[in-house]
């Protein structure tokens, strides 16, 4: 199996990364630049817990090659608080209580940032909607969903 | 049970440069290598041993397979490589034809959307494949990338059974192509899954409808279902009672009947035939009403 030398930005950092052609984007944010924030719920593209931002859109980074990632340009929750700052999602999930354990957390945030940059107000339904790939076994999704509308009133 | 948290197999993933190199090789290591565009299906079944691939082949920078055009003449060409996401909001596809839209957007979630793709959808060949139903009523034909240069393949003509088609080793799927749909045509995708938006279909059902002056009925209905048979399924029978008689509530009853009956659906964990073969019906009437309220008088 043969290992590959990738060049990506992550983070507004550009980093140049030996990885197996196995090895997935989130195993490559977590075992090689030390990334821990994303998480890997289900390894199937189905609990969003791995979402990171990718050329701008969401995407399950356990569902994407670290081989793919050439010249991308990735963000990953890490990425979101700018200058010491927390960012309006962020913010807002703290105030609403839209945290319990945490690990669907990172995921959250990153796929109510995309929607929130594509959809500057979103409807209740359509906020539901954009967060369907994202699982959360404590919440129950309410305050997280007020998170996202809290963060666009912002 | 699969390990639970598997990294992927050992493989190898090539990028190769055209379209010739890449049918030569997926013919030379046919037992090998596949092809591959999203990989939201193809990692799964890597992951879970069920496919023995040590070789993926990306064509997502192969000719042909990021176009997304509408011709007036042609009609709409979707490549291997456009996401569900991309055409879900294309304009020309919002335009002309609203219910691919649809069905794209009822697939898993927009971030699994961001890298699925329709073609990627038709070649998994799941009988539950979300897009697939539509792609076969509007008479998609997929064009194909072979060891022997170009053909095309009608979608009704290409699904064998479970994940099984026709194609041959070498063979790219790099684009497909729906004609321009007839005049005053209306379609919809209701699906029925676990919950209400995300889960795969316990049933999906895809109807579209148009005037027309070769049915008795002045009408011509056609009806995919997913989810209940070895394959996405056509249901003459249904399309049938639409196309004799002229078109009521019982008749629209009647052919969610025929749907119901023609039907062979299994039990698995999203549901049981018996329940499916109901929903099948139910579903049925409810897609047709909906397009007939707004072809009808």
């Amino acid at each position: 199996m043969g290992f590959q030398r990738i060049t990506l930005t992550v983070n507004d950092l550009v980093e140049t990364v030996d990885v197996p052609t196995n090895m997935t984007l989130l195993q490559m944010l977590r075992d090689k630049l030390s990334l821990t924030g994303t998480k890997n719920g289900c390894t199937a593209g189905e609990c969003g817990a791995c979402t990171v931002l990718m050329n701008g859109e969401p995407v399950n980074s356990c569902m994407v090659l670290a081989a793919e990632c050439e010249g991308a340009v990735v963000t990953t929750v890490e990425g979101l608080a700018k200058g010491g700052q927390l960012s309006k999602v962020q913010q807002a999930i703290i105030k609403t209580g839209g945290v319990q354990c945490g690990f669907c957390t990172p995921g959250m945030l990153i796929s109510a940032t995309a929607l929130l940059a594509r959809n500057a107000n979103p409807t209740d339904h359509e906020i539901r909607e954009a967060l369907v790939g994202n699982l959360c076994r404590c919440t129950g999704y309410v305050r997280i969903v007020d998170a996202v509308k809290e963060a666009a009133k912002m | 049970m699969i390990n639970p948290h598997p990294g992927l197999p050992e493989l190898e993933y090539l990028k190769p440069t055209s379209l010739k190199e890449a049918s030569q090789f997926l013919a030379e290591h046919a037992s090998e290598a596949r092809p591959f565009s999203g990989g939201t299906d193809s990692f799964v079944r890597l992951r879970d041993g069920v496919w023995k691939t040590s070789t993926l082949v990306d064509v997502k920078q192969l000719d042909g397979t990021h176009e997304l055009s509408f011709d007036p003449q042609k009609g709409l060409t979707i490549g291997a490589a456009v996401t569900m996401n991309k055409v879900a909001a294309n304009p020309d596809v919002l335009k002309h034809y609203p219910n691919l839209a649809e069905a794209a957007k009822s697939v898993a979630s927009y971030q699994l959307r961001n890298r699925a793709t329709i073609i990627g959808n038709i070649c998994n060949a799941s009988p539950a494949g979300d897009t697939i139903g539509t792609c076969m009523i509007l008479d998609g034909v997929l064009n194909v990338h072979g060891v022997n240069g170009v053909y095309t393949i009608p979608l009704s003509n290409f699904f064998l059974g479970p994940g099984k088609t026709v194609l041959k080793p070498g063979d790219i799927v790099v684009s497909i192509t729906l004609p321009l749909p007839p005049k005053g045509l209306v379609g919809t995708y209701k699906k029925l899954g676990r919950n209400t938006i995300g889960d795969l279909s316990i049933v999906g059902v895809a109807v579209l409808g148009f005037p027309t002056p070769e049915t008795k009925s002045g009408y011509r209905f056609r009806i995919a279902l997913a989810s209940v048979a070895p394959t996405p399924y056509e249901s003459f029978k249904a399309e049938a009672v639409l196309a004799e008689k002229t078109i009521t509530a019982d008749t629209i009853a009647s052919a969610a009947e025929a749907a119901m009956d023609s039907v062979t659906p299994i039990d698995d964990v999203r549901g049981s035939a018996r329940y499916r073969k109901f929903m099948v019906r139910n579903l049925t009437r409810e897609a047709v009403t909906e397009v007939w309220k707004k072809i009808g008088k």
